[in-house]
């Protein structure tokens, strides 16, 4: 398809200025602020209960602010009513009117601008075209499958052609294999439109692969805001470097030894913090699985500390071991060789962490 | 060989016990709903002596200038009822369901009451109210000078059914209104529209499926409704005519069969259409991932008019309650605002001779409401858990009992049983077994419906677990399914049991002694006389208080149950 279209939608920022929301006495946004970007894809990750889908009801107007302002291009809208906002809402049920076909679906939000009847049908045209389900505009919603149902809601959404365009867990309803393939349309879609998108999701694999940015969130805070491997290899706290991905997290405290900061996970185990590790009392150390090795006792060099193997899962490329560290037991990911270099249940072996691995985070 | 595999998809299909419960409900429906319904048809269209086929009777039933006028009058009076009573229904359904009501609770129980009075009870507490001389009118002459003429002829039939029937409309759209996600509306808001437009382009279709099959059941209650004319003194209406031929020149007059004919015809081209306008529109709104009821807040000027409106519409359609209420107690009211003075003599004259009116509703309403939650349970279980050959036939022959107006059916059980003899030589017809037996098939599609919801509501695989433990079918049924309908069956049973007990139409052509006669009937004897209307308010007073109570006590014990099984109702 060639990049031209014929919707006018231009890149507009969104800011969010210190919104609290209150729900009685429960607190569910908190000090909220948040700068999207002209063009980007951002996305709001958490889970269930974080407040994410509250936030994006709250930009669309049908929750209101306690405190705080959401400003388009440097507009405030937070006093205006959901239909005088020009945010495009895409919904989780993509609460499409059973009563109307397809076609009058997507011109509705035209109707209600009172648009001349041509441009009207040029831009449901255009707007079908683009996520191609014009040969199904005389059809009713019941009559399509979930993935063109959510096609519809989206070609309905961007045919008023919003400054910002909000997804509500847009994969959520549809099975594993097309979500792959949907997830790809939407963020080419949004490339092509150029449109500011904002994607609620409480999967973190959907935003790491489509969103430029993300704000990961946790009873009702922003807790970190950054590209997607910015996040996974600098979390600022331990809910985040947990959320996403799979991360050891090994509690300890940190002591002074001949001048030099040491973690002590027990008497006996003991690591040096590398000089560059912000570790103060309470921090708890975080690794990735992927990146500590196994290595036969004797083997593993300074620093290397004595485990025991606990559990060992073949995942094809890999082997996930379990190791008792201490009292605690880490996943450590190694890659498959052949099956002779495996190490047995109940093995002795030393774990190598290697120090730019390595980090000190607190909750 | 072929013969065991014919024989094993024969077993298949259904046991040997399925197949007599479905032949017993069969020979029960069409012993007391086909035949009955087929014989009033037979005559009408036979030659009186003879025996053979004519349509002499219709060409003597439209060269009557009554009987079309009749016909014309009770078509324009249903059309005008659905119309009033949408009027009163229509902001009540949507204020309560839509906005945070307060008191929406209140609105909608108090919207119910008006069903558990029989519609002609209320029509002489109107005549009081808003007649010629009534309280109203007096008021306004004293006062303006001028009167408004609320009660006269036709419109006096419309104004008491539309505040009688309007529940029904009333609850049919809340349901659909309340079955509308939030989403539908947010995203309509979403993409610009609001206030009146979002109304009518959005919430207003999705309502329509309730809407329209309220107002369908209003417009075949009052072509059926017989009593209320009569008492307003009006005759040329289609089912009093009915009753009015075949009471007075007797049951072998083919005029009172071919009346009948009209009126299944009406009602049936009624359901028909209702059901024609609904096709594939049965929208299921509430979807996965949907938000559930969206309820606006009332800015402080909407609330002063939102209130206003239902305070004044609770007021009109408990004007009938409050007029029988006032007149079981007064001494004499007539062309005067208010009763000369007020007695308990009524009440007194009530509970001494009129305690065998409420024995025999007791007895009428229990038996009817018990026989149709029975076929309900039973029909419901074969159509939704077997696959019996024909198992839906049950189901659309038990619902067609909605089309027949209770006349019709009074009419077909005198024609059909009067020959039949019981041993002590008087007709099977005047038993009042058979008044059990009329009230309980009118009510059959009520409890059917009811039985079924419960029934889809529970899991097949709650069944296949106790089957699977070495439960057989019937124990299954006893020990799990019945249990976990429970609920829904009680609610049918309600809604069976409390119209049942005010029911007159088929029971007005089929009571033959004073000694079998139900309340709505007492009441209407009572009022047939200006002397008599006190005692006759005293005794709809008493029915009100008795079904209402009835209806609430199960409706507690129907919550309590589905409460209790973590079920919501």
């Amino acid at each position: 398809m060639s990049s031209a279209h014929p919707l006018a939608i231009s890149a507009a920022d969104l800011s969010i200025r210190d919104v609290n929301v209150f729900y009685g006495a429960n607190h569910v946004l908190k000090d909220v602020n948040l700068d999207i970007r002209p063009g980007e894809f951002f996305a709001f990750l958490g889970p269930s209960g974080c407040g994410k889908t509250t936030l994006l009801r709250l930009i669309a107007g049908f929750v209101p602010a306690d405190t705080g302002t959401v400003q388009i291009s440097g507009g405030d809208i937070s006093k205006l009513p959901p239909w005088k906002r020009d945010v495009g809402l895409v919904f989780q049920s993509y609460a499409l009117w059973p009563h109307m076909s397809v076609r009058r679906n997507v011109a509705f939000g035209l109707e209600e601008r009172r648009l001349p009847k041509a441009d009207v049908n040029k831009r449901v045209n255009a707007a079908l075209e683009l996520v191609g389900l014009s040969q199904f505009a005389d059809r009713r919603p019941s009559q399509l499958s979930g993935g063109q149902q959510q096609r519809v809601a989206l070609a309905r959404t961007i045919a008023v052609e919003p400054k910002v365009l909000l997804l509500d867990e847009p994969l959520s309803n549809l099975d594993a294999k097309m979500r792959e393939q949907v997830r790809r349309e939407l963020r080419d879609l949004q490339q092509r439109l150029g449109i500011t998108t904002i994607f609620v999701t409480h999967d973190q694999e959907e935003a790491n692969t489509i969103c430029d940015r993300i704000a990961v969130m946790k009873d009702g805070v922003v807790q970190q805001v950054g590209a997607p491997m910015e996040l996974y290899e600098k979390p600022s706290n331990l809910f985040v470097a947990g959320f996403l991905g799979a991360a050891n997290i090994i509690s300890g405290c940190v002591i002074e030894q001949d001048g030099r900061r040491i973690f002590a996970i027990t008497d006996d185990l003991k690591l040096a913090i590398p000089d560059e590790c912000k570790a103060v009392d309470g921090s708890r150390l975080v690794f990735r699985p992927q990146h500590a090795r196994l290595a036969a006792v004797g083997a593993g060099g300074p620093g290397s500390l004595p485990a025991r193997v606990t559990r060992r899962e073949f995942l094809g490329a890999n082997v996930r071991y379990g190791v008792m560290l201490g009292s605690t037991e880490v996943t450590v990911d190694s890659a498959f060789e052949n099956s002779a270099a495996l190490y047995e249940l109940g093995a002795p072996v030393e774990i190598v962490l290697p120090a730019r691995a390595l980090l000190w985070l607190q909750d | 060989m072929r013969s065991v595999l014919s024989l094993r998809t024969w077993r298949a299909s259904a046991t040997p016990g399925q197949i007599v419960l479905a032949l017993s409900i069969l020979a029960f429906l069409m012993l007391f709903l086909v035949i009955p319904v087929a014989t009033v048809i037979y005559v009408a269209f036979t030659e009186r002596g003879t025996g053979s086929f004519t349509l002499i009777n219709f060409y003597d039933f439209f060269a009557s200038e009554l009987f079309v006028r009749s016909l014309w009058n009770s078509i324009w009076v249903s059309l005008m009822t659905v119309v009033v009573a949408s009027v009163i229904a229509l902001p009540l359904a949507y204020l309560t369901t839509r906005f945070e009501f307060r008191g929406a609770l209140l609105v909608q129980t108090l919207g119910f009451l008006p069903l558990v009075m029989p519609p002609f009870v209320g029509a002489v507490a109107m005549q009081l109210l808003f007649g010629r001389n009534g309280t109203f009118n007096l008021l306004l002459d004293e006062h303006f000078g001028f009167k408004i003429p609320f009660m006269e002829g036709l419109w006096g039939v419309i104004f008491v059914q539309a505040l009688h029937y309007f529940p029904f409309i009333l609850v049919n759209l809340s349901v659909a209104l309340r079955a509308i996600d939030r989403s539908m509306e947010e995203s309509a808001q979403n993409l610009g529209a609001s206030g009146f437009r979002l109304f009518r382009r959005i919430v207003l279709p999705l309502a329509m499926p309730g809407y329209v099959a309220g107002s369908a059941l209003v417009f075949v209650k009052v072509f059926d409704d017989l009593a209320t004319p009569l008492l307003l003194n009006v005759k040329d209406m289609l089912a009093p005519q009915a009753y009015l031929r075949v009471s007075s020149i007797g049951i072998a007059d083919p005029m009172g069969y071919v009346i009948s004919v009209m009126l299944i015809i009406c009602s049936v081209l009624a359901v028909w259409l209702s059901t024609l306008s609904l096709r594939n529109k049965d929208y299921a709104t509430t979807q996965r991932g949907g938000g559930g009821l969206a309820q606006r807040k009332l800015g402080s000027g909407e609330a002063v008019v939102a209130y206003g409106v239902v305070i004044f519409l609770l007021l009109l359609v408990l004007a009938p309650h409050f007029g029988l209420l006032i007149l079981s107690f007064a001494t004499v009211w007539s062309f005067s605002p208010l009763p000369d003075g007020f007695t308990l003599v009524h009440y007194t004259r009530v509970f001494g001779d009129s305690w065998v009116y409420i024995k025999n509703t007791l007895i009428y309403a229990s038996l009817a409401a018990g026989i149709d939650v029975v076929l309900g349970v039973a029909i419901a279980y074969l159509v939704l858990r077997t696959k019996l050959i024909g198992r839906h036939w049950l189901d659309w022959l038990a619902t067609a009992s909605l089309a027949v107006p209770g006349v019709v059916l009074g009419i077909g059980y005198l024609r059909t049983f009067y020959n039949v003899t019981l041993p002590d030589g008087s007709p099977l017809a005047s038993f009042w077994i058979i008044i059990v037996l009329a009230l309980a098939i009118r009510r059959v599609p009520y409890a059917l419906r009811a039985c079924f919801s419960a029934l889809q509501q529970i899991s097949i695989s709650l069944e296949e677990a106790a089957e699977n433990l070495g439960a057989t079918k019937t124990r299954t049924m006893l020990r799990v399914v019945l249990p976990l309908m429970m609920g829904g069956v009680l609610a049918g049973f309600v809604t069976s049991f409390a119209t049942a007990a005010v029911e007159l139409s088929a029971t007005l052509m089929l009571v033959q002694s004073n000694d079998d006669a139900p309340l709505a009937y007492g009441i209407y004897v009572y009022m047939q006389s200006a002397a008599g209307r006190g005692a006759g308010a005293a005794l709809g007073v008493v029915a009100v208080v008795f079904v209402g109570l009835c209806a609430f006590i199960s409706h507690l014990v129907v919550e309590r149950s589905q409460r209790s099984k973590g079920l919501d109702s």
